[in-house]
């Protein structure tokens, strides 16, 4: 039987990483802000020099690194290292509130909408700060904190499930397998999504002249790693979710095949899952063709990653299919 | 840059086109329908067509829903229904685009294999005379000759085991299967063929989950059949509600196994209060199976998920429903009719539809349609409705026809009434009659015709028998393309060059990294072999001195 004493106290380790996260978001952002010193604007055109050989350096990516990295002028990142410690904070609690989902109902908390949300925000923070100990990825912390914290302000409101058990079509030991690694797809997709983003805006940004630049495009420029290395990134990570998003499709069709009696019959969620995956596919396709230029690639990404979002949003709640287990 | 186009095939824009001939043309289709350009287009393509086919219902997987839409969109349904938006995965449009898919697959996954077998037999290579060119750079001077660094950087290359050095551990990833062509004091080094191989594996076992497919497709068929309790279901074709075969299906060749379903166990939620209330939680059958008429009986158990397998023909519970028991009697109290009859559950609650044919009455044959109400309470607008799936409050509401049930011998539907030759039976009010009936209940029909009773209730299993050949080869083909698409993504095709020439007393060592596509691995690469032949050369170096 269920436990909703121990569901509300998930419900509540939702609402603190929620509230964890807002700060981390807040701290990122501060973090971001700084990037330029405001002094720097403060003083005449002539002066500015510093400010433009930052701006300038994402012009050419072979040029030295941006001036927060500058030697001569090191900046202390105490709000990133505070956003950082939040996102951890904020990653642990939303493990302990999938822990104590899963043992609320006594079973994987895969079965419903509100628990994938829970679960794929989990799978992004997790993934995040995986990344985070390999390389220096502060500047993508905003953009990650706040897809997660409006998954988890979706999830808790919208999406939102009572703690019960599972349909008998769901009973089964694929639905660990199949969906989690599902999750992990979408939430690596979510980061290389951001990143997609990012470089998009970059490569705009670096097609303008620094020296008359807002200061808003001037932090941001200076905020981010060079196009290339954004494009770079987004790239790897593509590279590692294909491959799940292909075993999400297989053991999906292997797990139909036992509940339903056909590996592969175009149910609307099968239908998407194929759709994500082709146009990812082609986005790969893309990147390997000389014809296409990473930035054209880079919105076929973008579409991939907004049939994910239909994938789920839209399948789950409006279209009729055996795939119905949004819970709502 | 030779090296950018590793990745693809030659740029079409090149192509000037003079006065082609047919083969020419032909020539020129081919070149145009394999060329990457047109692949990453139809692979678009193929992405949007298979849309509608998640907006719009789908005839293979409900052909109600489809009739229903017809119904309701009189205009716009016939011409959707025209261009197959209705089948759209079996619709010559959608099948026009992986057909051609399919064919730029093979066109384009033969002439690689071809290339990159010999590719693979190929000698690395010889090293250009600027390294410094390369996209990744580095060099140093170490104290040992040349001839003896050249060796060094050849068995550090080669993954031979170096005795007694420590980089031995840290290196060990240097046996990665370089392969090597040397010319003097310049080396060169190719690895990461894996990489293209494993691309041919991933488009070769598309076609395999392709052909595993239409394997499927041609020899599986599939049959559905609802089993009340306590009956029993033979395999052959005559034992089948619907049987879908495919085309080169032997339908005599059949295994005969026999499944009868003893029991079935239902539980809904009770304990929820909001959307969850209701919901199914468990469905299991307890099942009696022979493999044959004459094998022995065994007992088995049949669940969701856990479907029984006879050969190569599985058997899964995909439904069930409630089939009242139902007797009716003429005026001189005969039974003409004593039997389980299922209904169809046509929402969450199980309220649902059947009807009871009585051929043998007489003078005019008598049919009972209307609703099966496991829960039954009286809905303001909607009727007689049900609250739960589970048996709360069973009844039924049915409606009384006499006249021909089957006229001119049309085939027709167990669930429904073919009411055209058929007359409504009216109350004495003058209304139309209509029965509410609990279990146990018996009511007289009027004007004699007899009287109708609700013995009890039984549930129904509706198994489905797949049989599906091809399945394990798609199953192996997604495998194996699983399998390629990681080698494609993950190894890194990469070519050093080693140069060694001397300086004075010492040795400049020049190495350089070229790879095919982003690699951010190949400037450690560059590195880690420079500071392995340094450390190796320093260590033989005090080695020999000593």
């Amino acid at each position: 039987m269920t436990n909703q004493t121990l569901a509300q106290y998930a419900n509540l380790a939702v609402y603190s990483a929620m509230a964890v996260f807002t700060l981390a978001m807040i701290a990122f952002a501060l973090d971001l802000a700084s990037s330029v010193p405001r002094v720097s604007l403060a003083v005449p055109e002539t002066q500015k020099k510093p400010v433009r050989v930052g701006a300038d350096s994402g012009v050419d990516v072979l040029a030295s690194p941006a001036p927060r990295d500058d030697p001569d002028r090191p900046r202390r990142r105490q709000a990133a290292g505070i956003a950082m410690m939040l996102t951890r904070l904020g990653g642990v609690l939303l493990i302990a509130a999938v822990a104590m989902r899963g043992l609320s109902v006594h079973r994987p908390p895969l079965g419903n909408m509100f628990e994938f949300a829970l679960v794929g925000a989990m799978f992004v923070v997790v993934a995040f700060v995986a990344i985070s100990l390999r390389r220096d990825v502060r500047w993508l912390g905003l953009f990650v904190v706040g897809p997660v914290l409006l998954t988890l302000g979706l999830a808790i409101t919208v999406f939102y499930t009572d703690a019960s058990e599972l349909l008998p079509s769901l009973k089964s030991f694929w639905l660990v397998i199949h969906v989690t690694v599902a999750t992990i797809a979408v939430a690596l997709f979510t980061i290389a999504f951001s990143v997609t983003i990012l470089h998009l805006v970059k490569t705009w940004l670096e097609r303008q002249d620094p020296a008359s630049m807002s200061r808003i495009r001037t932090i941001v420029n200076t905020a981010l790693p060079p196009a290339r290395s954004l494009d770079r990134t987004a790239y790897g990570i593509h590279a590692v979710a294909f491959p799940l998003w292909t075993f999400t499709l297989i053991a999906g069709a292997i797990w139909a095949e036992q509940a339903w009696g056909h590996y592969w019959n175009w149910d609307p969620k099968e239908v998407w899952t194929f759709v994500i995956w082709v146009v990812y596919a082609a986005y790969l396709h893309a990147r390997a063709t000389t014809g296409w230029s990473p930035r054209a690639a880079n919105y076929l990404a973008l579409a991939g990653y907004g049939a994910i979002l239909v994938n789920y949003m839209v399948v789950n709640v409006y279209f009729v299919g055996q795939h119905s287990y949004s819970g709502m | 840059m030779t090296q950018s186009r590793m990745d693809t095939r030659p740029d079409e824009s090149e192509v000037t086109l003079p006065a082609l001939g047919p083969l020419g043309m032909l020539r020129w289709a081919w070149r145009q329908l394999t060329s990457m350009r047109t692949a990453l287009f139809l692979l678009l393509l193929l992405a949007i067509g298979a849309v509608p086919g998640s907006i719009w219902p789908q005839r293979n997987i409900d052909a109600g829903r489809v009739a229903d839409y017809l119904a309701s969109h009189r205009s716009a349904g016939p011409w959707l229904d025209r261009l197959g938006f209705f089948d759209v995965y079996s619709s010559p449009w959608f099948a026009s685009i992986y057909l051609l898919l399919f064919v730029s697959l093979v066109g384009c996954v033969v002439p690689r294999s071809k290339l990159h077998w010999r590719a693979m037999r190929a000698q690395p290579p010889a090293a250009p005379s600027r390294l410094e060119r390369l996209p990744e750079h580095g060099q140093l001077e170490v104290d040992a000759a040349p001839e003896e660094v050249f060796q060094i950087a050849r068995d550090v290359l080669a993954g031979r085991q170096f005795l007694g050095g420590h980089w031995l551990g840290r290196h060990s990833s240097w046996g990665r299967g370089w392969r090597l062509r040397s010319e003097g004091l310049s080396l060169s080094a190719e690895s990461g063929f894996l990489r293209e191989s494993g691309n041919l594996v991933f488009h070769t076992s598309l076609i395999v989950v392709i052909v595993g497919v239409a394997v499927g497709h041609l020899f599986g068929w599939r049959g559905d059949r609802i089993v009340v309790t306590g009956q029993s279901f033979s395999n052959t074709i005559s034992g089948y509600d619907t049987f879908d075969p495919g085309p080169w299906v032997n339908t005599q060749g059949l295994s005969p196994f026999i499944v009868a379903v003893d029991k079935l166990d239902v539980t809904f939620e009770e304990h929820s209060i909001g959307a969850q209330r209701g919901a199914p939680r468990d469905f299991t059958a307890y099942t009696s199976t022979q493999t044959s008429p004459s094998a022995p009986q065994i007992h088995q158990i049949l669940k969701v998920n856990g479907p029984l397998t006879f050969g190569g023909t599985s058997v899964f519970l995909l439904g069930n429903g409630y089939a009242p028991v139902i007797t009716v009697r003429d005026g001189a109290g005969r039974v003409l009719m004593h039997e389980a009859t299922p209904f169809l559950p046509q929402d969450a609650n199980y309220k649902s539809v059947g009807a009871i044919k009585v051929s043998a009455a007489s003078p005019k044959q008598l049919g009972f349609f209307g609703l099966f109400l496991p829960s039954e309470y009286l809905d303001q607008s909607a009727g007689p409705s049900s609250f739960f799936p589970d048996l709360k409050n069973p009844a039924l509401a049915l409606g009384v026809y006499e006249g021909e049930l089957y006229p001119q011998g049309r085939p027709q539907s167990v669930y429904t009434l073919d009411t055209q030759n058929m007359t409504q039976l009216k109350g004495a009010d003058g209304q139309p009659l209509r029965l509410l009936l609990k279990p146990g209940q018996t009511i007289a029909l009027p004007g004699g015709r007899g009287s109708i009773t609700f013995d009890a209730v039984q549930r129904w299993a509706g198994l489905s028998m797949r049989y599906d050949p091809g399945k394990l080869l798609a199953l192996f083909g997604a495998v194996a393309a699983l399998a390629g698409l990681i080698a494609s993504l993950m190894i890194r095709r990469r070519r050093v060059f080693v140069s060694v020439r001397p300086t004075g007393a010492r040795t400049v060592v020049s190495v350089g990294g070229l790879a095919k596509g982003e690699d951010p691995g190949l400037a450690a690469t560059v590195h880690d072999l420079l500071s392995a032949i340094a450390q190796r050369s320093a260590t033989q170096g005090s080695d020999t001195k000593a």
